[in-house]
C-alpha cells in the first residue's frame, strides 16, 4: 500500500517505506547543503540513516538562498 | 605609511573578531555573479542570508548561495526574515545552525506588517530570549527605541541592530539622536541595519558611533550595485574613521582658514 508523505507542503505518494538517507540519495539532495525538519522538529543529520519515514509525515527540506 | 592610523578596535560581535565594519546581505541581486562580485567589492565579512524550502523541481546540481560564497570565506549570518512570530523565528535559527553545522551566529528579525517591515517588538524579546536560552548568538534587528535596545541587551544578544529607516526604503538615517542614545547606552555592538540608501546615509551612522552597518537594498538596486558595494566600503572606512577624529564643533558664523596677519593689501 503507498505511503502518504508531505514534502515542502506537497502531498507525494510513495509506493515503498525509505530511510531519509535513502530518500534525499534519489532525488539528489544527499550531500548537499539542506537541514531536514521532520514533523516540526529539526531531524539532525546523524539520524538520517536510521529514521524510516513514516505514513503522513510531515518533511521540510531547507536550504540557503540570498537574503538581507 | 598611513599604517598608525588604522582603527585601533576590530569590530567583536560574540567574540568573533572583524576588520570590517560593513556586512552585507545576499538577496535582490540579478544573478549570483553580480551577488559574488558585489560582496568581494563590499570587503565585507558578515554576510546574511535566508533559509527557505528546497525547490524540488529544480536541477540538484545548481548551484547555492554558500557554493559562491562560503562559509570558509565569510561569517554567515542567516536571518529570520519572513518571520511574523517568534515560533517561526525560532524554527528558522534551528534550521541554520543544523544547515551550518552548529554555527550559533544569527540574525533574529521578527516582523510586524507587510507594508512597513517594522519589528514586532513583542514577539522579537519573546524570540530572543529563548534563542539565547538555547545558546544561540543573537544579533537582533529591532526598532530604534532605546529602552528596548538596553532590554535586549541585557537579555543577553550580542549585538542590537535598530532600524535607520524601514527595511528596503532607502530613506537613510531618519532619527540620528535616537540612535545616538542607544549607541552611548550601549555594552555591545549597536548596528545600524535597514535603511541604508547611499554612501553618506553610511558615514553618517558611522560617524553617529554606530559599531557597524548592515545593508542589501542600497547595494543590490544601485544601478551599478558592484560599484555601490565599493563606495559602501570607502564609505564605512570613512565615518568611521571621522567618528574617532571626532568632529569640529558646529559654529554659526564664519571663521577664516587664512592667516589675518600679514596681508600685503588693505
Amino acid at each position: 500500500m503507498n505511503m502518504i508523505v508531505y514534502v515542502n507542503g506537497e502531498q507525494e505518494s510513495w509506493q515503498k517505506a525509505r530511510t531519509v538517507e535513502a530518500w534525499l540519495q534519489d532525488i539528489g539532495l544527499l550531500g548537499k547543503r539542506v537541514a531536514v525538519e521532520l514533523n516540526g522538529q529539526i531531524l539532525p543529520k546523524s539520524q538520517f540513516t536510521q529514521y524510516q519515514v513514516q505514513n503522513n509525515d510531515r518533511l521540510e527540506v531547507i536550504a540557503a538562498v540570498g537574503g538581507g | 605609511m598611513l599604517e598608525h592610523l588604522k582603527d585601533p578596535k576590530p569590530l567583536i560581535i560574540g567574540g568573533r573578531e572583524f576588520s570590517s565594519r560593513l556586512m552585507v546581505g545576499t538577496g535582490k541581486y540579478k544573478d549570483f555573479d553580480e551577488t559574488a562580485m558585489a560582496i568581494r567589492a563590499s570587503a565585507a565579512q558578515i554576510i546574511t542570508i535566508a533559509l527557505r524550502r528546497t525547490n524540488m523541481g529544480q536541477d540538484p546540481h545548481q548551484p547555492n548561495i554558500l557554493d559562491i560564497l562560503p562559509p570558509s570565506e565569510f561569517t554567515i549570518l542567516p536571518n529570520t526574515a519572513g518571520c511574523y512570530n517568534a515560533e517561526d523565528a525560532y524554527r528558522t535559527c534551528q534550521l541554520s545552525r543544523e544547515l551550518l553545522d552548529g554555527a550559533n551566529l544569527v540574525k533574529l528579525e521578527v516582523l510586524g506588517n507587510e507594508k512597513t517591515l517594522y519589528p514586532h517588538v513583542v514577539g522579537t524579546l519573546q524570540a530572543a530570549q529563548r534563542l539565547v536560552d538555547d545558546g544561540f548568538d543573537v544579533m537582533v534587528y529591532t526598532s530604534d527605541d532605546p529602552i528596548v535596545a538596553q532590554e535586549l541587551e541585557s537579555m543577553g544578544c550580542v549585538a542590537v541592530m535598530p532600524l535607520a529607516a524601514p527595511i528596503g526604503s532607502g530613506l537613510g538615517i531618519q532619527d540620528p539622536y535616537k540612535l545616538l542614545e542607544i549607541i552611548e547606552n550601549a555594552n555591545v555592538p549597536i548596528i545600524v541595519d535597514a535603511g541604508v540608501g547611499t554612501a553618506s546615509d553610511a558615514a553618517i551612522a558611522m560617524e553617529l558611533g554606530c559599531d557597524g552597518v548592515l545593508m542589501n537594498t542600497a547595494i543590490a538596486a544601485a544601478k551599478e550595485p558592484i560599484r555601490m558595494a565599493y563606495a559602501m566600503q570607502l564609505a564605512i572606512e570613512a565615518g568611521r574613521q571621522a567618528y574617532l577624529s571626532g568632529r569640529m564643533a558646529k559654529k554659526r558664523y564664519a571663521s577664516a582658514s587664512s592667516p589675518l596677519d600679514g596681508t600685503f593689501f588693505k
